[in-house]
């Protein structure tokens, strides 16, 4: 959990320790750290705002330009060199980063939950089938997932995007020891209660994870969101283009990039992880301070 | 409330057997406790009764119903466990009407049994808490409020009191009882804790590995364990077990030292010089001139009476410690600093058991009032 907690940017508070090393070094070492991953981020929003022909020339002003939101109007408006308008790019990857993230969520956690409180033949070679697919990440498994998605006529479609991005080793990995923690008991009053095995996961089990699906929910988020391998080789008309495609397309080979167009489109990718990320942290955050046990 | 009855329960892990063959009968609303050291099976016999294992032989039949195979939620059955098990998402009125609803109760039928068992606990005034905002005595309560509002056939308790401290295990044991009195259903209650067992049970069940070593009221157990087993599990501090061999023609034993110790509550049976144990409490040592000699080792002050630690020669009166065995008394009032004490067991305070089975040796004459499932078990 802790390192979910440093992914969003909270690092768990310790006690000050008085003496022991001086504030100013903690701060200093923090500061520099802020530094070194805001300054790419300051450099995009800067340029976003200056003459495209600036950038080009290399003497990109770490001050906003002249330019002002003109670049943001261009780009979510019109699009460039023939993409979609950013906000098509926004909505197709905003889609589907919820549908994977979602998705995963679903398919992990009933795969867990199948691993974790049945007992059916095979429950462990099941589980070690799924593990292992752990070390195959999707670039691994590209072409044949390619084949199988071209014989399914799901190239260039929706469901194309995001079905093969769903199945994830890591969530079932993750949604197992959850459940795995939950004590027998507990297990064992639902049984006495009647709940059956649906109810038990409705209003026990998900209730009992919900900070852990939260936190998990953001990562696979930005994961969703930031896909680019599979997008680019299964979205092959520009109505499919992701965000992070488009910008990749937005860099003209012959023609002029309209740099301050890349950068604003960048600046614009990058909220709605955002977002997705202030708004879930604070849910989950919530539920741990609480102390649920 | 209900009878329970259970017929030659057997359970295996695998290879090991854990229960060697149970059977029991419970009248309505007895409290029956099973006890035994950790590892006799206690537990899994519980969860048998309440659908968690399946037998692997023998039959629960509850008010006349065979329940061997049926889901734990159509037993009408309730169970307490140890570390509570409350759904922590929950508020406390949800927790107890959980089952109420998943039942398909009328919701005013749920909010009027669960604020009756509120009452009845003195949980009214935590309803809308969630299980981490209550304390541990709190918690059980809870646990038992989700019992009660079932209005069960049969409770079941999985040492419901071993996470309290032992101040609030005092308070919670004497509100089990008298909840259950009140409440007259049925209860099966297993627990390590002796105390527990004696005050709690109208009968106790004793476990010795997977088997009913004695079934009766606390105080027949107490006053005549069937083994040596049960003999040292019940009673604190425990009995003190001496070698000796019949003598006399019956009515007596010789310890070691070729001291007499006589039997005056009658003949048992067997040739002079049979290998017996004699089981005296501690409680019933009392000083003597000319008896055991102990060398003390340990005094402990508890107020109103002493237990002293020592070891009695037995083998030899010239103090050779080796072979010596440990010997506790416990004295009323209080005990002056001492290295060696004389005492000798109240006359009719001697438990004789054979020594190589560990079996209680009645007096000749005397009807054996052992349950039959003691005898089944010796037999077996």
């Amino acid at each position: 959990m802790s390192q979910v907690l440093g992914i969003v940017g909270l690092a768990p508070r310790t006690a000050t320790t008085a003496g022991e090393r001086p504030d100013w070094l903690a701060h200093a070492v923090l500061i520099l750290g802020v530094v070194l991953f805001a300054l790419p981020v300051w450099l995009a929003i800067a340029g976003s705002t200056q003459q495209s022909g600036a950038i080009l020339r290399g003497d990109l002003s770490l001050l906003p330009g002249s330019q002002g939101l003109a670049a943001y109007r261009r780009v979510l408006l019109n699009g460039e060199l023939g993409t979609q308008p950013v906000w098509h790019m926004l909505m197709i990857s905003g889609g589907m980063a919820l549908v994977i993230a979602i998705g995963k969520i679903v398919i992990s956690l009933l795969s867990a939950f199948a691993v974790v409180f049945f007992r059916f033949p095979f429950r462990r070679t099941a589980f070690w089938i799924i593990f292992i697919t752990l070390m195959l990440p999707v670039e691994v498994r590209i072409i044949p997932t390619y084949a199988v998605m071209s014989e399914l006529h799901l190239i260039s479609t929706f469901a194309g995007l995001t079905v093969p991005l769903i199945a994830s080793a890591t969530a079932t990995l993750l949604f197992r020891q959850i459940f795995a923690a939950i004590p027998d008991e507990l297990v064992e009053a639902a049984r006495i209660d009647g709940a059956g095995p649906l109810r038990f996961l409705r209003d026990i089990l998900i209730p009992v994870s919900a900070t852990n699906i939260a936190a998990l929910f953001v990562i696979l988020f930005v994961f969703g969101w930031n896909q680019y391998l599979w997008p680019l080789l299964v979205a092959t008309t520009p109505q499919l283009d992701t965000i992070v495609i488009g910008i990749v397309r937005m860099i003209g080979v012959e023609s002029e990039t309209d740099w301050a167009g890349v950068m604003a489109t960048a600046v614009l990718a990058l909220i709605p992880p955002v977002i997705v990320v202030v708004l879930m942290q604070r849910w989950f955050v919530s539920g741990l301070t609480e102390g649920e046990k | 409330m209900a009878t329970l009855e259970l017929i030659g329960i057997e359970k295996s892990f695998g290879a090991s057997p854990v229960l060697r063959g149970i059977d029991l009968e419970m009248p309505e609303g007895e409290m029956l406790v099973i006890v035994g050291a950790s590892g006799c099976g206690k537990s899994t016999l519980l969860r048998i009764v309440a659908g968690l294992e399946r037998p692997s032989a023998g039959r629960v039949v509850l008010d006349g119903r065979d329940i061997t195979t049926l889901d734990p939620s159509q037993r009408d059955i309730a169970m307490v466990f140890q570390n509570y098990a409350l759904y922590p998402h929950m508020t406390v009125f949800d927790n107890m009407a959980y089952g109420l609803r998943i039942r398909g109760l009328p919701r005013a039928d749920i909010r009027r049994r669960v604020e009756q068992a509120a009452e009845l606990l003195g949980l009214d005034a935590l309803l809308t808490r969630k299980p981490r905002m209550l304390s541990g005595g709190q918690r059980q309560r809870v646990a038992m409020g989700r019992a009660i509002v079932r209005e069960p056939k049969l409770f079941l308790f999985d040492e419901p009191l071993s996470n309290l401290d032992a101040k609030l295990r005092v308070a919670m044991r004497a509100e089990i009882r008298r909840l259950q009195r009140r409440l007259g259903v049925t209860s099966l209650y297993v627990t390590h804790d002796q105390v527990e067992a004696m005050t709690l049970g109208d009968r106790l069940l004793v476990l010795d590995q997977g088997r009913a070593a004695q079934l009766a009221t606390p105080m027949e157990v107490f006053e005549r364990p069937a083994d040596t087993y049960v003999a040292a599990f019940i009673g604190s501090p425990a009995m003190n077990f001496l070698p000796a061999t019949l003598a006399a023609d019956g009515t007596a034993a010789t310890l070691e030292t070729g001291a007499l110790i006589p039997f005056p509550d009658g003949r048992r049976d067997g040739t002079n010089g049979r290998p017996l144990t004699l089981g005296i409490r501690p409680e019933h040592l009392a000083l003597a001139p000319d008896g055991l000699q102990i060398v003390v080792e340990l005094i402990e002050p508890l107020g109103s009476e002493t237990v002293v630690h020592g070891r009695a020669a037995l083998g030899d009166t010239t103090w050779d410690m080796t072979g010596d065995q440990t010997l506790v008394v416990k004295l009323a009032g209080p005990v002056p600093p001492t290295d060696r004490l004389s005492v000798w067991p109240m006359p009719t305070q001697i438990h004789v058991f054979d020594r190589a089975t560990g079996r209680r040796i009645e007096p000749l004459g005397t009807e054996i009032v052992a349950s039959p499932l003691a005898r089944t078990a010796a037999a077996g």
